[in-house]
């Protein structure tokens, strides 16, 4: 199979343009693939097709004018991108935060990662070649979407956090259908079991395919499942606990071979923790306010932040600055799929075609996140 | 008008309906099949399906037609001119032909020819040479590669289908399908030949280019593959000729191994047999949409290996048992 680069001369390379238009690339991605037969020789993400310049605007509005930005960066999964504005905005003004806001903090944002991961696993199927899981997975994420509606009144740009707290309180039914769906979605578990992990055509295409070793994870800076795929136990949930997590009992999956097929064990795993995390959060839920009092135009004092959370994707961390005006002097995200999209030029080499598919499907990329 | 006919001699008559029925045929299987196929991919995928166009969108296909033939057929720049439109029409053309031998019932059968299992394998080839034609005058990388994958699939999947079909011949003693379906009045071939079945059907997934093993369409791959490029009327030609590949594919399939029209009699007529052949037709296709709705899609190299590595060693020893224990 890994027949070498020296076997494919370069001047019979012929370049094929993935993207940006591609059903593949999952967004605004272009992938420039120097292509020998099927065989990869080179390959050149570009990006900037979707590029908004959310840190820009962070720079020129009042702080609390860029929550909504937030949640469009990530779209699949934009709570912890909120959380971790917040988070540092809260640190710097010391305005503190209600426990039963945390915990609707980390209820909501788990039940944001289980819909981001099944979006994951129908796409990464659909890239695959398999059409049905992405209309189950997408059932299911309906179910999650329609509670996340009710609470933060959007089904995917979710702006609820605030400084301070959550934006409104959940109501009666929150309970009772986070725990409806927490049941449903572990016999659905058992389904997809069948359907994919153990479907021999599914095993053949993802085992030892994109294999990510441990030193290249870390070289590039890859966060999130494809790190903990590689087998590097590495979730800022633990290494770096914030709002409740430390309180609440829950495993970090992680793989051997760093394969795709890891990937998606971690990612189906992640799943049942986070249910695990939901079921441990809602017995331990307070009850009383949920958000402080904070005065209507609230300085950032001067001085910087850097506040970190877990992603669906790897580490969301912003940066900021202020300069005692309301508007922070500097915003900076580190988003984790432009790192995990950076292996993808050393990680593609001499590869097949449909392995280079199954392999970026395997790296969950968001391109608007990539760009912002 | 009459007089007209009762000039004509009759044998020229006959083949005007003939070819005026296998056409109607060929559009209405496509029809039907594309219906089946969207009905049920919505049943699989726990959606509706088409439900707008008529009665439980029943009209939807004919409607979809219809917008295809209104379609501008655009053709991109630098094409392989001529060539280009040409490969619609040889997908197109030859799926006629292989309704001449395919024996409905006893006596529904256009032509009883002596080799009519070769006529059948040899016209299934002709869809290689359209869509190779067709992927490599596209001027598209993505055309390209599916016409290349197209054709390296194709003739390593017409071994395993030739050498599955023999051990049916071995036993028969003929190519005539017209034999080998009354051969059958007794018992099936499916159950004396159970591993030449599964060989010919899988084979012929491949050969019809249908999911799993839909490598030179590969969506997720290579966009929509050898016909990236087509549009309208050049794009629905190829469909249709994939529709009736199935059927064919699927008709051979209950001739050599599902005792073609044999059933239990029916209270209709001569011609009513036909009923159980199209059951069992229709069923084996309704087993190819199933399939295709839940396999993720093989690699290109593990489909060639499946081919070499399995298929052909295992049908060549099929073939050597079966023809030991017929000499015997």
């Amino acid at each position: 199979m890994q027949a070498g680069k020296k076997n494919k001369p370069i001047h019979y390379r012929y370049f094929l343009n993935m993207g940006p238009q591609h059903p593949s690339t999952h967004g605004v991605l272009r992938v420039v693939i120097g292509m020998y037969g099927e065989y990869v020789l080179s390959i050149e993400p570009i990006i900037g097709y979707g590029h908004r310049m959310h840190e820009k605007m962070g720079e020129s509005r009042p702080w609390q004018a860029f929550l909504p930005n937030t949640a469009r960066m990530d779209y699949a999964c934009a709570l912890p991108h909120q959380h971790a504005y917040v988070r540092a905005i809260e640190r710097m003004t010391g305005v503190a935060v209600p426990e039963r806001a945390e915990y609707l903090r980390v209820i909501t944002t788990e039940l944001n990662r289980v819909v981001s991961h099944l979006l994951w696993l129908g796409a990464f199927l659909l890239d695959l070649g398999a059409f049905t899981p992405i209309l189950y997975t997408f059932d299911d994420r309906e179910h999650i979407l329609d509670i996340l509606e009710n609470v933060t009144g959007s089904r995917l740009t979710h702006c609820y956090f605030r400084a301070g707290g959550v934006v409104q309180d959940v109501d009666d039914s929150f309970e009772p259908a986070v725990r409806a769906c927490i049941k449903r979605m572990r016999s659905r578990f058992e389904m997809y079991d069948k359907l994919v992990t153990k479907n021999i055509i599914f095993i053949k295409r993802t085992k030892d395919i994109g294999i990510i070793d441990r030193d290249m994870a870390v070289r590039y800076g890859v966060t999130g499942p494809v790190l903990r795929g590689s087998g590097i136990a590495h979730d800022i949930r633990k290494a770096e606990p914030y709002s409740v997590y430390p309180e609440l009992d829950f495993d970090v999956p992680t793989g051997q071979n760093g394969d795709c097929y890891d990937r998606y064990l971690v990612r189906v795993e992640e799943m049942r923790q986070s249910l695990r995390i939901i079921e441990q959060a809602l017995e331990r839920m307070p009850g009383g306010d949920v958000r402080t009092k904070t005065p209507k135009k609230l300085n950032l004092p001067p001085g910087d932040v850097t506040s970190t959370t877990e992603g669906a994707r790897g580490d969301v961390t912003y940066y900021v600055a202020g300069d005692g005006t309301e508007t922070p002097y500097r915003l900076k995200v580190r988003s984790p799929c432009f790192s995990n999209l950076s292996l993808l030029e050393e990680l593609c080499e001499d590869m097949l075609l449909a392995d280079l598919i199954a392999t970026m499907g395997s790296l969950d990329l968001v391109i608007p996140e990539v760009d912002r | 008008m009459m007089t007209l006919l009762q000039q004509l001699p009759p044998e020229c008559i006959r083949i005007v309906i003939a070819a005026a029925v296998v056409i109607g045929f060929v559009f209405a299987n496509a029809t039907v099949m594309g219906y089946l196929e969207r009905k049920l991919a919505g049943r699989f995928q726990r959606r509706l399906g088409p439900m707008e166009v008529g009665f439980h969108g029943l009209l939807q296909m004919p409607v979809d037609g219809l917008k295809l033939i209104g379609k501008q057929l655009t053709e991109p720049n630098n094409v392989g001119g001529i060539v280009f439109y040409l490969s619609p029409l040889i997908a197109m053309t030859p799926v006629a032909l292989p309704f001449l031998v395919i024996p409905f019932s006893p006596h529904l059968q256009v032509i009883d020819l002596d080799v009519g299992l070769l006529f059948i394998i040899a016209m299934i080839s002709f869809n290689t040479i359209a869509v190779f034609l067709g992927g490599w005058s596209s001027n598209n990388n993505y055309s390209m590669l599916g016409a290349m994958r197209s054709v390296a699939q194709n003739i390593s999947y017409e071994i395993p289908i030739l050498l599955s079909v023999l051990s049916i011949v071995l036993i028969t003693n003929s190519f005539s399908l017209k034999t080998i379906v009354l051969e059958q009045s007794r018992f099936w071939f499916v159950l004396v030949q159970p591993v030449a079945f599964l060989i010919f059907f899988i084979a012929g997934i491949a050969e019809t280019n249908r999911a799993p093993f839909d490598l030179p369409e590969a969506e997720s791959e290579l966009t929509a593959g050898f016909h990236t490029e087509y549009s309208g009327i050049a794009f629905s030609m190829f469909m249709i000729a994939e529709y009736t590949y199935i059927f064919i594919n699927c008709a051979l399939a209950t001739v050599l191994f599902f005792g073609g029209w044999h059933g239990i009699p029916l209270p209709f007529g001569e011609y009513s047999s036909c009923i159980w052949f199209l059951m069992k037709t229709y069923l084996l296709m309704f087993v190819i949409v199933w399939c295709r709705w839940t396999f993720p899609r093989v690699r290109f190299d593990q489909l060639m290996n499946f081919s070499w590595k399995y298929l052909i060693p295992f049908s060549m020893v099929n073939l050597l048992l079966t023809a030991i224990v017929v000499k015997l």
